[in-house]
């Protein structure tokens, strides 16, 4: 089957790849991009691991053919930090001891991020809906819910000072 | 994966596309199709895109709503004259999947999944689809029966807009706040004159596909909704009923607490 081009704006920089038809996004950041930290964890859309943006909506990137993402802006966990800073989210992942194995991780801090670009000051339960479609198998949720809502708080005083 | 996506310029040009191999299929937003082609269960070698063929549309604004096949969850949520509908679009899976899951793509969601469409049966909606034949429109209750797909897309779904109150649904999952139902129930309960006039109340996992209760509507039918009422929906609630054993939770306690959560929902407790 003859290779088809797909062009994505990734993390702001513009990607031009000739992939074969029906390769997933996920694939296309991982093998093509070398942006490893979406991971393909059950590729079923349950585990969430492969979360990312497209055009600033959270999908999930093992769901969706690269060239149904065609043309469109795609941010991954190698987005999150800004100009060599740790994104406040990070931080308060780092610090709070919201990982242990670290594969669920980006696609938390993905989905936080959505979440507190959408909604600077969420509720516990509004930051539990948004990572409800991550499932972590290590430290338990307490510490990412703590790290998210951390977060929030450091978001705001950056942005008020 | 290697397969063939396909971007076409109209429904029409889609549902010709879709008579020429059984390997083809219509692609709304991926989180049923996209997880078979990846995992297999049925076979999927070119996908149909829906985008750009105006299946994104919500009408809200009058007695009658129409909601177009690739209407996301989200995009129910985010819409204030479908609020009713909010905590059935919210049951339905976290954020990303509320971004892609459609109210079109619901109406093949597998056992146990497609509360959506649950919903969509208690409203009583129409679903217009299109085929070699041209658009139609059909009982949602006889499409899901079968849930034809080969040479079929499903352009929207057309309810009467519930009055105020009238509308009603439960889920009960074992995960929280998200998870595969082990039971939902959607009611739309209207009244005349005080008494039931027209309930449409339907099941989700207590058969193959979302179900009519049709034996509760008519025990409530006519009746003020009182604890007499309740009463003798309550005796009927499983009638009909063939759940499965998932892991979920098995077609016994399925039918064991269907009762039990009918009787919250008709008698107003936990209502959203």
């Amino acid at each position: 089957m003859a290779r088809v081009p797909v062009m994505l704006t990734v993390n702001g920089r513009e990607e031009a790849e000739f992939v074969e038809p029906g390769t997933l996004l996920v694939e296309v950041l991982r093998d093509k991009l070398e942006l490893t930290g979406t991971r393909i964890g059950c590729s079923q859309g349950t585990c969430g691991a492969c979360t990312v943006l497209v055009d600033g909506e959270l999908i999930l990137s093992c769901l969706m053919p690269a060239e149904r993402a065609n043309g469109k802006a795609v941010i991954t966990i190698e987005g999150v930090a800004s100009d060599g800073e740790l994104d406040p989210i990070q931080r308060a992942f780092a610090e709070g001891f919201a990982a242990q194995c670290g594969f669920c991780t980006s696609g938390m801090l993905v989905a936080a991020k959505a979440l507190l670009d959408a909604n600077p000051d969420p509720s516990r339960d509004e930051v539990i809906d948004a990572i409800s479609g991550n499932i972590c198998r290590c430290t338990g949720y307490e510490p990412i819910i703590n790290a998210i809502l951390a977060a929030a708080v450091d978001r705001r005083a950056a942005k008020s000072a | 994966m290697a397969l063939d996506i396909v971007k076409v310029g109209s429904v029409r040009e889609a549902v010709a596309l879709l008579a020429t191999g059984s390997g083809t299929h219509f692609l709304a937003g991926g989180t049923i199709l996209v997880r078979v082609a990846n995992t297999g269960g049925f076979p999927v070698r070119k996908m149909i895109l829906s985008d750009g063929l105006g299946l994104d549309a919500i009408d809200a604004g009058g007695d009658t709503v129409e909601l177009g096949a690739a209407v996301t969850m989200a995009e129910v949520t985010a819409e204030p004259k479908l609020a009713y509908l909010k905590p059935v679009a919210d049951s339905i899976g976290g954020p990303a999947v509320r971004n892609m899951a459609t109210v079109g793509g619901n109406l093949f969601a597998r056992y146990p999944y497609g509360d959506f469409a649950v919903a969509l049966l208690a409203l009583g909606a129409e679903v217009v689809t299109e085929t070699a034949e041209g658009e139609s429109t059909g009982d949602l209750e006889v499409f899901l029966s079968t849930r034809r797909s080969a040479g079929v897309v499903v352009r929207a779904l057309r309810f009467k807009a519930p009055a105020e109150g009238a509308f009603r649904f439960a889920k009960v999952t074992r995960k929280h706040p998200h998870g595969a139902s082990v039971l939902s129930i959607a009611a739309v309960l209207p009244e005349r004159d005080g008494k039931i006039a027209g309930a449409h109340v339907a099941y989700g996992a207590m058969a193959e596909t979302p179900i009519r209760a049709t034996a509760v509507e008519a025990a409530l039918e006519g009746r003020t909704l009182d604890a007499d009422a309740i009463d003798a929906a309550c005796k009927v609630a499983t009638d009909g009923c063939a759940p499965e054993d998932d892991p979920q939770a098995s077609a016994w306690y399925r039918q064991a607490v269907l009762p039990v959560h009918l009787r919250r929902l008709l008698s107003g407790e936990g209502r959203s």
